[in-house]
């Protein structure tokens, strides 16, 4: 390892970090187009960020420490699943540390420690988004799970880096399995990421909250950490998702330009995506809350079948 | 035997006075007949005597029954083992006067919350003239359920959306709920005791300002409660004109909920849908009157603009667009699996629960209670334009979806038949008539439900006593027991369906 993919690692790391509130920004203003209202900046979740920094941190006089340490706990485990996910190059020094059992591992302490913060102070609305969460996230990662399996069968490894080069070194090829367990990790990421049809980030109604009633203690720069981990998770679903299913672009050189043309072609799937991600999210409602086990058990069937299609077909 | 006095003015109704010992059987007999209870309020006559008031809804039309009580004893006997809706009515009674219902199953304050003490009653004669009663802390006992795994859930009265005041206390196993208690009165500010000595033409703007979305026919109740007194009827062309107000805040009111009915499912595109015909409607009213919510719209005696030839062509053109778009829209929604299957089923009032409970308007019509004054007890515009009524028998936030939609194409209908026939003529009285005590009665069918004034002028034609009801005082009842067996996220989707009115609750 040189220096050399230190500093490309770090570069990343902070690639992730400063790019995910512009996702948020790019999701938020194409969701405006398709409702024909008039978008916020781009900029608009920078902002938010910004100020939310400059507010004064308000704590409930019952909070434990256990409040005041997850923001920084949950912003501290997405930054580092961010760097563990080939985003732009393949081989970095972090890519080879953790396999995807660990990745999951990850994002489970985070959820972990921000349920518990959100019973900590006692409001009804904590413990009910609490319990809604848990309810989402225990059918949501079996799910995930079954998804890494099944490109961790195609590439024989559950190391991350390859199973993208495991891909790229055999270039196109079309696996029927991969089409379901990419259908899966799509209802996956909805549900993890708190957007509709399991929850709706937009909803000023706190008897329907999921991810936001969790979160109603939380102000000034606590709040701000939250929403920044909340937006680098959903960035780290989307650079997931293109490394297992739309891998192409990516590269493991350490040339100027073909690390510059692997980021342009990032940038590009993440626009696409996005916008992607709004259109889904228009034309559909949110379920009745009782509906989502059935959902997120559509996307467990989907991945089981995803991996009972590689070994029935070998493919 | 009761002494029957019939009423002057359109509607039909005429005023009892019986003593308080037959009071139950007169109830119970007019309850055999059908009839329903639609206000029940009191007041202080001065020299040492209380009146209680009800307004009964029959077929004939509206009885208003007088009970006088002493002064030294003022009580009666409880109703709400009659008229489920009775129980509020009793409570708010006591607390604004100090008439007691004995033997009601609920004795728990209304409106009062901690505003003013137990003893002090602002309605009678001499009281509420200092701005800050000293206030007594007591806690509002809510109906409790106990079980193993229930726990409480307490929201608001301060709202995470801009919405108005109510304090909702659930009973529930895990997302179920068990028992909705609800306290309102957060928006009590008064009103009645306000309005009196008020002259006439200062009620009538005061009725448009109990309920904001409900502006047209607040006041338009009061006015035809203040024109029966006066005796004189109003120019056919004001009749229609007020008709015509009344459709397009049916209208407005119906797409806006619509929209946040889209909103509440997360279906945020249905919401700027429904919502930019309603900014459409609301800037025609803009530039027709100056005010997007039509209020102060309605005067004594007729209304305060009189359109003209191009007003209405752009009215006329407005409806056929808007009908367009709204089919469209029904399309949409009715298409939606994702939509649907929130709607289907959810915060159901069976047509049995809706009777006995005494459901009306809007969402007792989705329940099957086939009540709509426009065509039960028709006043002249609607009595020519025979008014279709939307009814459904599902019960749910699907059927109340689907009367809204009805009443919005026949509101729809309507406006354009307003308009092309609009009779010539005269707007408003030319002169004021000299003012003369009497009593009278506004019933006017608002796009929420009836809206109720009974209304008593002394002899200076000043008020003696104005009581304005909304039909949100019978209906908020009933949602208690439209989410008990839903599910604690379905509670904002059902309270929107039924959509009710805090304020013209709270008085």
């Amino acid at each position: 390892m040189t220096p050399v993919n230190w500093l490309l690692q770090g570069g990343q790391e902070i690639l992730g970090i400063l790019l995910a509130p512009l996702l948020m920004g790019w999701v938020g203003i194409w969701r405006a187009w398709l409702q024909n209202r008039r978008a916020p900046s781009l900029m608009q979740p920078y902002r938010q960020l910004f100020k939310l920094f400059h507010k004064e941190v308000v704590l409930a006089e019952t909070a434990s420490p256990l409040l005041r340490v997850t923001p920084y706990l949950l912003f501290g485990c997405m930054g580092l699943t961010a760097s563990l996910i080939p985003m732009v190059i393949t081989d970095l020094p972090l890519a080879g540390a953790v396999d995807v059992i660990a990745l999951v591992g990850l994002l489970s302490l985070a959820r972990v420690f921000l349920a518990l913060a959100a019973m900590d102070v006692g409001t009804a609305f904590g413990s009910l988004g609490a319990r809604r969460e848990m309810l989402v996230s225990f059918l949501a990662e079996p799910a995930l799970l079954m998804v890494f399996f099944t490109i961790a069968s195609l590439n024989a490894s559950t190391s991350l880096r390859f199973m993208v080069t495991g891909f790229a070194a055999r270039g196109f090829y079309l696996y029927p399995s991969l089409a379901f367990a990419g259908v899966a990790f799509l209802m996956v990421l909805l549900a993890e990421n708190g957007r509709i049809p399991v929850d709706n980030p937009e909803t000023h109604l706190e008897l329907t909250m999921i991810h936001e009633a969790m979160i109603l203690e939380y102000s000034g720069r606590h709040l701000a950490l939250i929403e920044w981990a909340s937006a680098l998770k959903l960035l780290i679903y989307f650079s997931l998702g293109f490394a297992l299913f739309l891998p192409f672009g990516l590269t493991d050189s350490q040339q100027g330009w073909g690390i510059l043309g692997a980021l342009i072609l990032f940038l590009l799937k993440l626009t696409v995506m996005g916008a992607g991600l709004a259109v889904l999210e228009t034309v559909s409602a949110k379920q009745r809350l009782f509906r989502v086990p059935e959902y997120l058990g559509t996307a467990f069937l989907l991945a089981v079948l995803a991996i009972l299609l590689h070994y029935l077909l070998g493919s | 035997m009761p002494i029957v006095r019939t009423l002057p003015g359109t509607v039909p109704a005429w005023q009892e006075t019986v003593s308080r010992e037959d009071l139950r059987n007169l109830c119970l007999g007019q309850k055999e007949r059908g009839a329903r209870l639609v206000s029940l309020w009191g007041s202080d006559e001065g020299e040492e005597t209380f009146v209680l008031h009800l307004a009964l809804a029959v077929q004939e039309g509206l009885c208003w029954v007088r009970v006088p009580l002493p002064a030294r004893d003022p009580t009666y006997p409880a109703l709400d083992d009659v008229f489920a809706n009775a129980n509020r009515l009793q409570r708010a009674t006591h607390d604004l006067l100090g008439l007691l219902a004995q033997g009601a199953a609920d004795g728990r304050p209304w409106l009062r919350h901690d505003a003013w003490p137990p003893d002090r009653f602002p309605l009678r004669k001499g009281e509420g003239g200092e701005a800050y009663p000293p206030r007594v802390r007591e806690p509002y006992p809510f109906v409790t359920v106990s079980g193993q795994g229930v726990h409480e859930i307490p929201v608001g009265p301060v709202h995470a959306g801009v919405i108005e005041p109510g304090h909702f206390r659930f009973s529930v196993v895990g997302e179920r709920v068990l028992r909705l208690d609800t306290q309102l009165g957060y928006t009590h500010k008064g009103i009645e005791k306000r309005a009196e000595s008020l002259a006439p033409a200062e009620l009538i703007h005061l009725a448009g300002r109990v309920s904001g979305d409900s502006t047209v026919a607040g006041a338009w109740a009061t006015a035809q409660a203040l024109e029966s007194i006066l005796g004189r009827q109003i120019p056919e062309r004001a009749e229609w004109l007020r008709a015509l107000w009344l459709e397009r805040e049916r209208l407005v009111n119906h797409l806006g909920d619509l929209g946040y009915l889209c909103n509440d499912v997360g279906l945020s595109a249905g919401f700027s849908l429904f919502w930019a015909l309603k900014e459409t409607a609301l800037r025609t009213h803009e530039s027709l009157v100056g005010h997007r919510y039509l209020r102060d719209q309605i005067q004594l005696g007729g209304v305060v603009r009189a359109l003209t030839a191009s007003d209405c062509q752009s009215l006329r053109e407005e409806c056929v667009t808007l009908e367009k778009e709204v089919y469209r829209l029904r399309d949409l929604l009715q298409e939606h699996a994702g939509v649907q299957d929130r709607y289907l089923g959810t915060g159901r009032v069976p047509p049995e629960l809706a009777a006995r409970l005494g459901l009306v308007g809007l969402a007792g019509r989705a329940s099957a209670q086939a009540w709509d004054l426009r065509v039960s007890c028709p006043t002249p515009p609607y009595a020519q334009a025979e008014v279709r009524m939307a009814t459904r028998t599902q019960g749910d936030v699907a059927a109340r979806v689907a009367v809204r939609f009805d009443e919005i194409f026949e509101s729809l209908r309507l406006i354009h038949h307003f308009v092309e026939h609009l009779p010539s003529g005269p707007s408003h009285w030319d002169d004021s008539p000299p003012l003369c005590a009497g009593i009278g009665v506004g019933w006017v069918e608002g796009w929420r439900g009836e809206v109720f004034v009974a209304l008593e002028m002394g002899a200076r034609g000043q008020v003696r006593r104005w009581h304005p009801e909304d039909v949100s005082m019978s209906n908020w009842p009933v949602l208690e027991h439209a989410v008990q067996g839903n599910i604690v996220p379905d509670f904002p989707l059902i309270n929107k369906s039924f959509n009710l009115s805090y304020s013209g609750q709270d008085g």
